[in-house]
């Protein structure tokens, strides 16, 4: 347990002590919130949709969560490059801790992105449809957040260089994100593109971040949340096996 | 405290490690000399549970490392030949760490951290980051980490390679002085001669992973007829140069690093 924990505790260690990055992190998320969110506005109310701002909210903060548990996640890429990996893994304890201490690492990181973006999006004129909902949605930025460093984990324990960070990047994170239904709403879409948003983990952890948020969901809540339970075992066994296999 | 037998390692066709064996005695200091791509990584990754080997036997401290090796790895401590620190990280912090992850109870892991690092000369900056340090700063914190379980044989992989010889000179200082104080067993690889010759009690000369001569420095120096080991380092291993492949990955990794965040 205190080896799980004193890994844990240096993934949130590192996060907070990047102070200036956190802030430069938020900038993305800002830019889309207002950006979008405003400039998309009048367009999306028209259409009889309601508020755009409301809607893209729950998805912003699960795309900031994807982006930072991914990237811890990954983030496994430096510690085997930089040597620290090789400390952890010739140390008397088995590798399922060092790669549960990590990955919760890397999720509760995630989380507390999620929570400032949260924060941002309220300051941007954001609003629940009910306080009391926020527990709710919390319980689903955590589940975002495990899949997704979980599924880092398993990406990172493979990769050995920059060029596969940048493909994972570009070719995973990407897609992920826009085709999660993040934008727009998963009603009423082309065939293929509901297919494939219905196969995208992220489209659950939105849909149920906004039935949370703003009471509007797609899927059903209790749907989103036995599909995220689902995948967040699956990945996280996915993880502990890439981890397992590790060569030094 | 090692012993080694027949021990061989083939990556595909190629023969790293080729039937070597050798002991080292409890409470000494053994050293490993080659040329670069000799083998010397290759058996330390064998002695320390890192790899496989494809034939022989090893025992650490009696103990099997392939079958035992959460045992075997409470046993040593390592320092590799690249930097393991988390340099994000304060020397307390990175030590505190290596205490939590070998299981030393915490009112000893205090008690240690202290005196490993005022011995290295490093208290007065415990709660610098690590990245502030100097190489031969890294290197005794290294080593301190190493030592701070009080493992029964400390493993070296050429830990002075890029030092400055003022931090060379301080760095085997500390580890005869806790050879001869902790009794604790020291196996060293090494190219700088010199070093071998003044620190180790006896030398296993390595070259295209067999062992071709070992015995303390004055008996290479007899046996090959040379008056430095350095002589008898080349008359035993030839003059042609070994090219090895460069890791010129790291550097850019690191800039990119720097760029995305961390």
């Amino acid at each position: 347990m205190s080896v799980i924990y004193i890994l844990w505790l240096r993934e949130v260690k590192k996060y907070l002590r990047s102070r200036p990055q956190i802030l430069a992190s938020l900038g993305q998320p800002l830019m889309y919130l207002l950006a979008l969110g405003f400039g998309l506005g009048p367009v999306f109310q028209k259409s009889g949709q309601g508020s755009y701002l409301q809607f893209i909210a729950p998805g912003v903060i699960g795309m900031s969560i994807l982006f930072t548990s991914m990237f811890s996640g990954v983030g496994l890429l430096w510690d085997r490059q930089f040597g620290f990996l090789k400390e952890t893994l010739v140390a008397p304890v088995s590798r399922l801790q060092i790669m549960a201490g990590r990955t919760l690492g890397g999720a509760t990181v995630a989380l507390i992105q999620g929570a400032l973006v949260l924060v941002v999006c309220l300051i941007a004129g954001f609003r629940p449809h009910t306080w009391a909902a926020v527990p709710l949605a919390v319980g689903f930025m955590m589940l975002i957040a495990v899949v997704f460093a979980a599924l880092g984990t398993a990406i990172g324990s493979a990769l050995r260089d920059m060029q596969g960070f940048q493909l994972t990047m570009n070719f995973l994170v990407m897609p992920i994100f826009f085709l999660s239904g993040a934008l727009f709403p998963l009603s009423n879409l082309p065939k293929a593109l509901a297919v494939v948003t219905s196969i995208d983990p992220l489209s659950y952890g939105i849909d149920g971040l906004r039935g949370a948020l703003i009471d509007r969901s797609h899927f059903g809540l209790s749907a989103d949340l036995a599909v995220l339970g689902l995948i967040a075992a699956c990945f996280i066994a996915l993880g502990a096996w890439r981890f397992s296999k590790i060569q030094v | 405290m090692i012993h080694v037998q027949n021990l061989v390692k083939t990556f595909g066709s190629l023969t790293a490690v080729d039937h070597i064996s050798f002991d080292v005695r409890d409470g000494e200091i053994f050293a490993f000399l080659g040329p670069n791509g000799a083998g010397k990584t290759t058996t330390i990754q064998m002695l320390t549970t890192l790899l496989r080997p494809s034939g022989g036997s090893i025992a650490i401290d009696g103990l099997d490392p392939v079958h035992r090796q959460r045992e075997v790895r409470k046993r040593f401590g390592i320092v590799f030949q690249d930097p393991t620190l988390d340099v994000d990280l304060t020397a307390c912090e990175n030590m505190e760490l290596h205490g939590v992850l070998y299981h030393v109870p915490r009112r000893a892991r205090a008690e240690r951290i202290q005196s490993l690092l005022t011995l290295f000369e490093l208290w007065d900056k415990r709660n610098k980051k690590v990245k502030e340090f100097s190489g031969g700063m890294k290197r005794r914190l290294e080593i301190a980490r190493g030592l701070l379980h009080t493992p029964r044989i400390l493993f070296l992989d050429e830990p002075t390679l890029g030092l400055d010889p003022q931090s060379r000179n301080q760095l085997w200082t500390h580890v005869r002085h806790l050879n001869q104080t902790e009794g604790v067993t020291v196996f060293l690889t090494t190219h700088y001669m010199d070093e071998a010759e003044r620190v180790a009690q006896r030398i296993a000369i390595i070259d295209h992973g067999r062992i071709v001569a070992l015995g303390s420095p004055d008996e290479l120096k007899a046996q090959t007829e040379t008056d430095s080991l350095e002589a008898a380092f080349l008359a035993l291993t030839g003059s042609t140069i070994r090219d090895e492949a460069a890791d010129a990955g790291a550097d850019r990794m690191r800039q990119m690093a720097r760029m995305w965040r961390r």
